[in-house]
């Protein structure tokens, strides 16, 4: 072995000379290392690729103009973009490679942005500066930004756009559900815009929960939540039935009676159920409740609770006086305060008492209970966070019972724990805690949620732009959301207002609901008599629509109070109620404006003139449209509907106001069978 | 000189199985019986964002020689790179089923799925079917096609949506017929939606948005209505299918 090597030694390194000429080759080979590495680098051989597949393409000379060989980068100092991506990435502009299936010669898909004023990490995240696809879409040792799956892409619009995106319907309900299904209660979330994030679910409080419900029935409940509701909020804290049986100790125990929140029947519940389901059906209460029908499917709204099984649920005395008015046990409620008398109070709640299932408390079996389960229930209660929610007697709102969430979205993963098999992304990570949080410890506190995989989807997507990025972001870069603003009608008519809670339906100036339409300039709109009419007896305008608004039973002097209110105050100033007339309009112009109707306009295709001819289903119905509407409305909105209310479908025709005066007469003909015809012919 | 190297090998060995183990998937759960003919029960024909989950799961039915359902047999499914199963294979329920739910891939286009399944000669069995991934453009189209065009051009009717398609004189062509539409061009479908059917000799039932739409809200349409039409239309894009 010795031998060998010193006889190599000697061959190479013998005399000067030749280890002159050994060294210097040596020497050669490794100055060869650096371009030879060059040369055979990954863009390289993409580039190449891109030439080799473009040149049969009938197109090849203008693909071949527009392409440039070598490294490229797009460098955006000002939001620190240094991306080299379209070294490989070389055909994201030729929209004629549409039919390429294979990356990375995909063109970009068509967004509103330019590829050279962004770049592509901003929103692929991913190490823009790498050269190497392992380096550029991998998290390195160096590097540990991977790219981001496209599934969480819309997360990167939510960085600079803080509202809502027509395309981006990820997001929007990611954001939606962080505040609606209350994260945000025990989660802070402070925006880039300095504001903090609010709840928008309302969970009830709990300081007067014995005259509501039963201690079986909450026992049922905390176990299993969604064995009540299957639409329920609250989630599965998952405790043993000793812990359910202290904590249900507790809360009835800490209750205290509210005066009023219960009454002595004033009418034994009604037994009639067909009575029940209509007057369940004309109050319209499934605008805002669901409950499973006949065949198992949920019915109605989720503005209020699910009603299934009800009957389990609520105390009738209690029920009773929340019928009569819910705004004594709770004055922030949702719920209209209807004007329902007794008996139709005895009728709808003997029709909700009998919506119950026989198995759920079935198995529920407690006894009295000791000083010491209630003791160990209170120190549940707060170990669980229950007051981060619900308001409860004596047990103070944490704070910051959760880690804040602000800057999850850049959250090192260094620092996080992931399970066996788990992909270590953050968006994993964050998917897998919302999907099962006591899987990463079963000491964790985060209850189980009932999402579906498109919501865990979705709250990823909106966690994951709360990062860094969006929070150090030039402010002339941010697009700013319309804040929700804080309108409250004033007077009689505006404590009316909120007694029958509009707003939880109608939005008014920027405040309120979307479910029924926006009322701000409802004055200027509809007719006087007409408004009076309809919040005495509402009927729908829409033939296919199944929500509506309910009947509250106003008294006369309500009715004109409100309406009083609303043709003062709801005024548009582009619409001068008075410049036009409600009638008289000569019997020519009411033909012509017939003919626009039928023929240039074809309103038909979607209104209802004569029921007996037309039958256009989506648009209001007209037949009765000249005792609704003003004139001068009608007037305005043939010219422009949209500047008078945003988002609604009916197309802008761009009317010439001679059209529309025509139109405006044949439409204000339309009085119905209603009372104001009956009247013109006394007359 | 011998035991170093075997230490080595056998070091070498272990890594080397470690590795692989964790490279090689769940194992296969073992079939109980075997069907003759898989058949779509839902879940084709979707349309999702890139990289997102379908809205429905995908169902498909193992059915044997007569007909009857089969239980207990395995069914897997594949799809293009990028297209994910959950759960990606499952012995058929009791009614002869398997339901899996599927993210399709980072790219716009369609994308073929294979469900297979062996029958009792160890034949393979496939069901192809289709989905569709949408692009932001599309995605904003399909938001406008909700607001603006659903409601008489979707011919289907359910409680909280109820079609005016019936209810039309004209039937105005539903954006899944590719045999018609396909033909008309895009500078021909902006004029319809621009300027309204008589633009081109139709129905005016169909109104004018010129004035309520931007021509990049009407562009993203019409890279909707290219991306659902059935059969596919030229300017969809690529099918993805398993290579």
């Amino acid at each position: 072995m010795k031998e060998k090597l010193t006889s190599l030694w000697q061959k190479l390194f013998g005399d000067s000379v030749r280890a002159f000429g050994v060294v210097s080759f040596i020497f050669l080979v490794s100055l060869a290392v650096a371009p030879a590495k060059n040369y055979f680098s990954e863009w390289r051989h993409y580039q190449h690729g891109y030439l080799q597949m473009i040149r049969n393409r009938s197109d090849a000379n203008t693909l071949q103009r527009h392409f440039r060989g070598g490294i490229q980068q797009i460098w955006l100092p000002e939001i620190d973009v240094v991306d080299r991506c379209t070294s490989c990435h070389v055909a994201l502009k030729e929209a004629s490679l549409a039919d390429v299936p294979i990356q990375p010669f995909r063109p970009h898909p068509v967004i509103p942005h330019k590829l050279d004023q962004f770049g592509c990490t901003i929103c692929h995240r991913g190490q823009g500066a790498a050269t190497t696809v392992a380096e550029a879409h991998n998290s390195t040792l160096a590097w540990e930004q991977p790219i981001l799956p496209a599934r969480y892409i819309e997360s990167s619009c939510g960085e600079c756009h803080r509202g809502p995106l027509a395309g981006t319907p990820v997001l929007n309900r990611g954001r939606n559900m962080l505040s609606r299904e209350g994260c945000v209660h025990c989660h802070t979330v402070k925006l880039p815009d300095g504001s903090t994030m609010k709840a928008t679910d309302d969970p009830p409080s709990l300081s007067h929960i014995a005259d509501k419900t039963t201690r079986e029935w909450i026992f049922a409940w905390l176990k299993d939540p969604q064995a009540y509701a299957s639409t329920a909020t609250m989630p599965n804290f998952k405790l043993t039935d000793d812990d359910a049986r202290d904590i249900s100790a507790f809360l009835i125990a800490n209750s205290t009676p509210a005066p009023g929140d219960t009454v002595a029947l004033s009418a034994k519940p009604s037994t009639d159920p067909a009575a029940g389901a209509s007057l369940y059906g004309e109050s319209f209460c499934a605008s805002c409740h669901a409950a499973q029908n006949a065949a198992g499917n949920l019915v109605g709204g989720d503005v209020g609770p699910e009603l299934t099984r009800v009957g389990n649920k609520v105390k009738p005395e209690w029920l009773q006086a929340w019928l009569r008015n819910p705004r004594t046990y709770d004055a922030e409620t949702a719920m209209p305060h209807y004007r329902f008398n007794d008996a139709q109070i005895a009728t709808l709640s003997g029709f909700l008492l009998a919506k119950t299932d026989s198995d759920l408390l079935a198995n529920v079996h407690l006894e009295a209970a000791t000083p010491e389960q209630i003791a160990h229930g209170k120190r549940l209660v707060s170990d669980y966070g229950c007051a981060s929610c619900h308001e409860i007697a004596g047990i103070k709102k944490p704070e910051a019972f959760a880690p804040e969430l602000s800057h999850i979205g850049s959250k090192p993963i260094a620092q996080l724990i992931f399970l066996p098999g788990m992909p270590h992304t953050l968006p994993d990570y964050i998917a897998g805690k919302i999907k099962q949080p006591r899987a990463f410890s079963p000491g964790l506190k985060m209850p189980q949620y009932t999402f579906t995989p498109m919501q865990i989807d979705a709250l990823t997507t909106a966690l994951l732009s709360l990062n860094d990025r969006s929070n150090t972001l030039p402010p002339s870069l941010a697009v700013a959301a319309i804040p929700e603003s804080n309108y409250e009608p004033a007077g009689k008519a505006g404590k009316l207002m909120n007694d029958l809670a509009c707003f939880s339906c109608h939005r008014i100036n920027g405040h309120g609901g979307d479910m029924a339409p926006d009322l701000t300039w409802e004055g200027s709109s509809v007719q006087r008599e007409w408004l009076v009419r309809f919040l005495k007896n509402p009927g729908t305008l829409r033939p296919s629509l199944i929500r509506r608004m309910p009947r509250f039973n106003l008294t006369d002097s309500e009715a004109n109070e409100l309406t009083d209110y609303i043709m003062t105050v709801y005024q548009s100033p582009a619409v001068d109620r008075d410049s036009m007339p409600l009638s008289g309009y000569s019997p020519g112009q009411v033909e012509l404006g017939k003919q626009l109707f039928y023929g240039k306009y074809a309103c038909q295709a979607c209104h209802i003139v004569d029921s007996n001819r037309d039958k256009g289903y989506i648009g209001p119905t007209l037949t009765q449209v000249g005792s609704r509407l003003t004139a001068a409305w009608i007037d305005q909105w043939m010219k422009d509907p949209q500047a008078l209310r945003p988002g609604t479908t009916e197309p802008n025709r761009a009317m010439s106001d001679e059209d529309a005066r025509a139109l405006t007469a044949f439409l204000m003909s339309q009085k119905g069978a209603g009372k104001s015809e009956v009247a013109r012919t006394k007359r | 000189m011998i035991r170093p190297s075997l230490t080595i090998v056998t070091l070498l060995a272990a890594v080397l199985a470690t590795s692989c183990s964790h490279r090689a998937s769940a194992p296969l759960p073992k079939p109980t019986a075997f069907g003759a003919a898989i058949v779509e029960s839902s879940g084709g024909k979707q349309t999702a964002q890139t990289g997102s989950l379908l809205p429905q799961p995908v169902v498909v039915q193992l059915n044997d020689a007569q007909g009857n359902s089969v239980t207990g047999a395995l069914v897997e499914f594949s799809a293009a790179p990028g297209v994910t199963f959950d759960p990606p294979n499952a012995l058929t329920d009791s009614s002869g089923q398997v339901t899996t739910s599927v993210s399709l891939g980072g790219m716009a286009g369609r994308y073929q799925i294979v469900a297979s399944t062996f029958d009792k000669s160890h034949k393979k069995i496939d069901l192809q079917l289709e989905e569709i991934a949408l692009s932001y453009q599309q995605t904003l189209g399909r938001q406008l096609n909700n607001q603006y065009c659903d409601r008489c051009h979707n011919p289907e009717s359910t409680v909280e949506r109820v079609s005016n398609y019936d209810n039309l004189e004209v039937k105005p062509h539903p954006f899944t017929e590719g045999d018609s539409l396909n033909k008309i061009s895009d500078a021909d479908l902006t004029a319809i939606i621009s300027h309204g059917g008589p633009a081109l000799n139709k129905s005016a039932l169909m109104p004018a948005w010129a004035n309520t739409l931007s021509k990049s809200d009407i562009e993203a349409l019409i890279s909707y209505i290219r991306a659902v039409s059935d059969p596919p239309s030229r300017e969809a894009g690529p099918v993805y299918a398993k290579n």
